[in-house]
């Protein structure tokens, strides 16, 4: 079995400060990888640098496509970046406003990823769009609604819909329930943990909120200055950190 | 002749913009950037077109201007005046007997030939622009031919108004390549753009933009399947001429909701109504 995503010695500097150093892993098919540490860690460097928003200067980032097997998608053709990042990649945003073009109605929102990919019959693009609008508890009414009019957490399962609506293998998530509230939490994570079992989505999560990881991810790595200062399987790692950081984190969980 | 360059701009300033044209029809559909000269005019009446048109005139040359259509509203008279003191070269209110057109908004309905050159005036070069606020997005997307976008305008228009709502600047495609914006003209006159034989070039000043489209290009405006693109009109005849495939201004006569269709191409209604063609008020007009 080939993994579906192989990153390789991932590097990015910013001048003479690292943003992430020497990053390796491999991330199966249908696992969900977490990537946790404090803020200036570097997690957002790399997921950028992996869903291919930032250049990295050193290090390859294999992905296993459908027709060619594992390629490196830092030298692939940006014609070809553009495709994977509509079809097989998703990139979820912390802030909905970043992912989603406020200024078009739902509807439009979730069809514009099958539009780029060729699908020409208006019927068919608003057939998956209420489709997916259902998938993501957005009432199929508010379909023609602007993002706008949306609340922040009806936006963010927008921006998931959006994203998914072309079947993509491998979902990159910053921050996903960053700025939402408990309750919207508890109800995205859960929405998140059943399209991620149903689809046999792959996702690489960055948060800092601990919680998040132990409901969706399968394995963890811990980030501190860059690097990675540990990994393994997300209850392991949670219930017997070895590293002097994971304690440290693991610790500072606030309990009601 | 003036005292002015022939056509007023200089020679090496018409060079420029001749291998604007030159890359423009080579790569039909692309946008050319240009060094658009100030001329002495507002932006926003055609300072492109007046351009495009300056570099492309000879002495030999016989122009026609058309202002939404018309001969003789004030952008169409104020240009051709200008050229007819700065260049000296022929006029004409004729379509067949132009050999340069410079237009804003129209085109003219009689079929062009293989001896004329159109010239639009554009406003806004680009088709994605209020879609994409940024031109190095904009750009990115052409040369990867990133079009779904545009799609999404067009989605948009059908779930607010129950069809594609746009009925002018009506996005295109050339060749199977560029997207491209046809200026503001009715989408009526869009099928008219593919397979021309004239030469079409299109000038934006103030966007420093040239773009062109060879004789015998392929034009296609996008649509979806179950929503065809459709070159629409008011559904009337002219009521001068009596034309029934023209494009028609709708003109207010009275204060008691009077109104009547009159063809939109006044060379094409005069040239009928000349052929003895008459329309439902053309009679009145005449005796009034």
């Amino acid at each position: 079995m080939t993994p579906l995503l192989k990153v390789e010695s991932l590097t990015k500097r910013y001048g003479a400060r690292i943003g992430c150093s020497d990053v390796s892993f491999d991330l199966w098919p249908g696992e969900v990888m977490g990537i946790v540490g404090e803020s200036g860690s570097g997690k957002s460097t790399l997921l950028n640098c992996m869903a291919g928003h930032l250049a990295p200067d050193a290090g390859r980032v294999m992905f296993d496509t459908r027709t060619e097997g594992l390629q490196d998608t830092i030298t692939m053709s940006e014609p070809e970046r553009r495709m994977l990042g509509r079809t097989d990649w998703a990139f979820v945003h912390q802030h909905a406003r970043d992912g989603l073009r406020m200024n078009v109605s739902a509807g439009g929102n979730v069809g514009e990823r099958l539009m780029a990919v060729g699908a020409r019959h208006y019927g068919e693009i608003r057939d998956s769009a209420e489709d997916w609008l259902g998938r993501v508890e957005i009432d199929a009414s508010r379909i023609d609604d602007r993002p706008t009019a949306f609340s922040g957490g009806m936006q963010q399962r927008l921006q998931i819909a959006r994203n998914l609506v072309t079947g993509p293998r491998l979902v990159f998530m910053d921050e996903p329930t960053g700025g939402l509230d408990v309750s919207v939490q508890a109800r995205l994570l859960d929405l998140l943990r059943g399209l991620v079992r149903e689809m046999g989505l792959s996702a690489i999560i960055v948060t800092h909120d601990l919680a998040v990881v132990r409901l969706l991810a399968d394995r963890l790595m811990v980030m501190k200055d860059g690097h990675v200062v540990e990994k393994g399987l997300t209850d392991q790692v949670l219930d017997d950190p070895q590293h002097a950081y994971t304690q440290l984190l693991v610790s500072s969980v606030l309990q009601v | 002749m003036s005292d002015y360059n022939f056509a007023y701009l200089d020679e090496q300033t018409k060079r420029m913009i001749r291998r604007a044209i030159l890359k423009g029809l080579a790569i039909p559909g692309y946008q050319v950037p240009f060094a658009s000269r100030e001329m002495p005019m507002p932006y926003g009446w055609g300072t492109g077109g007046v351009q495009v048109s300056a570099a492309t005139l000879t002495p030999e040359d016989r122009l026609k201007v058309i202002d939404q259509g018309a001969d003789d509203t004030t952008n169409a008279v104020s240009i051709r005046k200008f050229f007819e003191r700065t260049a000296g070269v022929e006029t004409t209110e004729e379509t067949a007997q132009a050999s340069v057109i410079q237009t804003r908004h129209r085109i003219p309905e009689e079929p062009l030939t293989e001896d004329q050159v159109l010239v639009y005036q554009v406003p806004i070069p680009e088709p994605l622009r209020f879609l994409e606020p940024s031109e190095i997005e904009t750009r990115k997307m052409h040369a990867l031919e990133d079009y779904g976008l545009m799609h999404v305008k067009l989605y948009e228009d059908i779930a607010r108004h129950g069809q594609i709502a746009t009925a002018y600047a009506y996005p295109v495609k050339v060749e199977g390549r560029y997207v491209m914006d046809p200026s503001p003209i009715p989408k009526f006159d869009n099928p008219k753009m593919s397979g021309m034989a004239a030469i079409q070039l299109f000038g934006a000043g103030r966007e420093q933009r040239i773009y062109a489209l060879p004789p015998y290009t392929q034009v296609v405006s996008l649509d979806f399947r179950d929503y065809p693109f459709e070159a629409s009109k008011a559904d009337a005849p002219c009521d001068l001429c009596g034309a029934e495939d023209s494009y028609l201004d709708e003109v207010i006569v009275d204060d008691a909701g009077g109104r009547m269709f009159v063809c939109s191409d006044t060379d094409y209604c005069r040239a009928r109504r000349a052929a003895g063609h008459v329309g439902a008020q053309g009679k009145t007009e005449d005796a009034a």
